[in-house]
């Protein structure tokens, strides 16, 4: 029974839920249990909030017919929260040592909108130290595995979020995509990942890595369930002032239509730079032979060119550790998280204080970003290098513009590799900077973007598919993304996950 | 090209409140000067007709209504202090250099 309701889609969840075959408890209750089991191996939680959970589940499920219509399609299916997100009463770590046991006093305004829609909370999710990482080995308290093999990172900085989802401890969670966060670990272990437009969600209550580039965004197994997630999530917020005021885009309508596979006069615009050199050759030949699909449902492809792209990862490596050297000064050891006092012989000031307690808290990844963005910022190297990489930005943007005016949607691999083994790229930070290659220039465009998989490469792990929609647009994207999949599982009998190897449940079973 | 001497991120570490160790500010030299040869290259591009871009989705600033609210409870603010007394947080002394 277990096995069964954990392998639906949300989507599918939902409809028995209103169907009233299953309560929001036994889908509680069942992930719980998948959880339980699978996390010795999987390791995607930092904290299972399971009593909230169920208490959330209880209330809704106590709700009459009348109030539960009136509540969005998703109702009453769980979901999990990458630990970067706050949530009232949960601990709130960002996985890192300087937030231990912080305990927030409010809700992001995501978690307010889950709330409101009847979705109990699983728990909280395991990342990269403040996002910052491709592999999620720079967590703080532990690594994240990857369901199709476990001695595999599941990518970053959400590893966790991407990880649960695929192992069916979760059916739904929202990630963070500040270069790739959400997009990359969806392509490494064969779920959808969703970067909305810059704007398009709420970010109050995501705790700040770089913030002109982060975006909350949802993680499912099927591109209809993050299209019902993101209209949920989605819409204007008067706390945060990047907030776009309107509503969410029409995605679940773009969704079920492309669900008919019909791409007829759709424009679909290869990016020349984003392939070849660089990206395996089992992850060029599944994108190569996705796009076939594409153009036997009607699309028609067109190569375009993006010149600034070969910037893009310099240009992010300057602005991205700018703002995280700015926004992690809050963490001071004053009002929150960790206080370390300086040890005998150094003066007890609260400057010396701060230093102790930053060295202490945060790890190499964090302090390597913090140093090179207050060098990037300092006095004399502001122009030359801040300066330059917020016009590079400029150039994307123009890029991004004049490809829109040629193709309706853009594609690409989401990332260069497969899934890679645990320490290979720890000791060489350029190396993992790498990983993002293809998702950076929609984070620093503001544009929507996605990963959805692809098949799997001659190892036998997932690839991901990338589609980038123009900015406000991100319904464009779901269309042909639900039409791929569509296709692709016709010729897969059934959704990628079919070829993962479970053993946790069986044991929850 | 900008190259990190040991006393450049000695000095970076103060102005980021970081005690580095000697063995940190020896490995982020060596890592820092690779990371600014890769990202040096910007410059190639960014010339002086180039406008820069801080958000990417550009939209007019506006004030919001102003209309009261409750925000967090003094208890709530500093319910997640490291140290705190009779409804404040307590910081180590800011001025001087003597114990």
């Amino acid at each position: 029974m277990t096995n069964e309701i954990v392998k639906l889609s949300a989507a599918e969840m939902a409809a028995k839920v209103k169907s009233g075959e299953v309560s929001s408890r036994e889908l509680v209750d069942a992930h719980l249990e998948v959880i339980e089991a699978a996390e010795p191996s999987i390791k995607a939680f930092l904290k299972v909030s399971a009593d909230v959970a169920r208490e959330q589940a209880d209330a809704f499920d106590a709700k009459s017919a009348d109030e539960k219509a009136q509540l969005p399609e998703l109702a009453g299916v769980p979901i999990a929260i990458k630990d970067m997100i706050v949530t009232k009463g949960i601990e709130t770590t960002a996985a890192s040592k300087i937030l231990e046991g912080w305990v927030p006093p409010y809700d992001a305004t995501v978690i307010e909108k889950l709330k409101a829609a009847g979705m109990p909370i699983l728990g909280k999710t395991n990342l990269d130290e403040f996002a910052q990482g491709s592999s999620t080995e720079h967590s703080a308290y532990q690594t994240t595995h990857n369901p199709w093999d476990t001695e595999r990172v599941p990518g970053g900085s959400g590893g966790g979020s991407a990880s649960a989802v695929a192992a069916f401890e979760a059916p739904l969670a929202l990630g963070t995509d500040t270069g790739g966060s959400i997009r990359q670990p969806g392509a490494l272990t064969g779920t959808v990942g969703v970067k909305p437009t810059y704007g398009g969600v709420s970010r109050f209550g995501a705790i700040a890595m770089a913030s002109s580039l982060d975006q909350i965004g949802p993680v499912s197994r099927t591109v209809l369930d993050s299209a019902l997630l993101q209209e949920i999530i989605g819409g204007h917020d008067r706390r945060d002032s990047t907030s776009i005021p309107e509503g969410p885009r029409p995605m679940v309508a773009a969704a079920r239509e492309g669900a008919k596979r019909d791409l007829k006069g759709m424009k679909v615009g290869l990016v020349k730079e984003l392939s070849g050199d660089g990206f395996q050759p089992g992850v060029q030949a599944r994108f190569n032979e996705a796009v076939k699909k594409l153009e036997e449902m009607g699309a028609e492809v067109v190569e375009v060119s993006c010149p600034h792209f070969e910037y893009s990862l310099g240009a992010y490596y300057i602005i991205m550790p700018s703002e995280v050297s700015s926004n992690l000064a809050r963490y001071d050891g004053m009002r929150y998280g960790l206080r370390v006092m300086p040890p005998a012989g150094v003066p007890q000031t609260a400057a010396n204080m701060m230093s102790y307690t930053r060295e202490a808290g945060f790890g190499d990844e964090v302090k390597r970003r913090i140093i090179l963005g207050t060098y990037a910022l300092s006095a004399g190297y502001y122009d030359a290098w801040y300066g330059s990489a917020q016009k590079v930005r400029t150039l994307i943007i123009q890029d991004f513009h004049n490809a829109f005016q040629q193709a309706d949607v853009l594609v690409a691999p989401t990332s260069p590799s497969t899934a890679f083994k645990f320490g290979e790229k720890m000791d060489d930070p350029l190396a993992m900077y790498m990983n993002d290659i293809a998702t950076i220039p929609a984070n620093l465009a503001g544009v929507p973007a996605m990963s959805i998989p692809a098949g799997l490469s001659d190892d036998g792990l997932p690839v991901g598919f990338q589609f980038i929609a123009p900015q406000q647009r991100d319904e464009v994207m779901y269309k042909p993304a639900a039409a791929l999949e569509a296709a692709l599982e016709e010729d897969w009998g059934g959704p990628i996950w079919q070829s993962m190897n479970t053993p946790w449940l069986n044991a929850a079973e | 090209m900008p190259t990190f001497t040991r006393e450049e991120i000695e000095h970076l570490g103060d102005l980021a409140r970081i005690a580095l160790t000697d063995e940190e500010i020896t490995r982020l030299q060596g890592e820092l000067n690779v990371i600014a040869d890769s990202i040096n290259k910007v410059q190639e591009v960014a010339s002086d007709d180039v406008p820069p871009t801080a958000n990417p989705i550009p939209l007019e600033a506006y004030l919001r209504p102003d209309v009261p609210e409750t925000p967090l409870t003094q208890a709530e603010a500093l319910a997640g202090g490291p140290k705190t007394e009779a409804g404040m947080f307590v910081a180590p002394r800011i001025l001087g250099s003597e114990e």
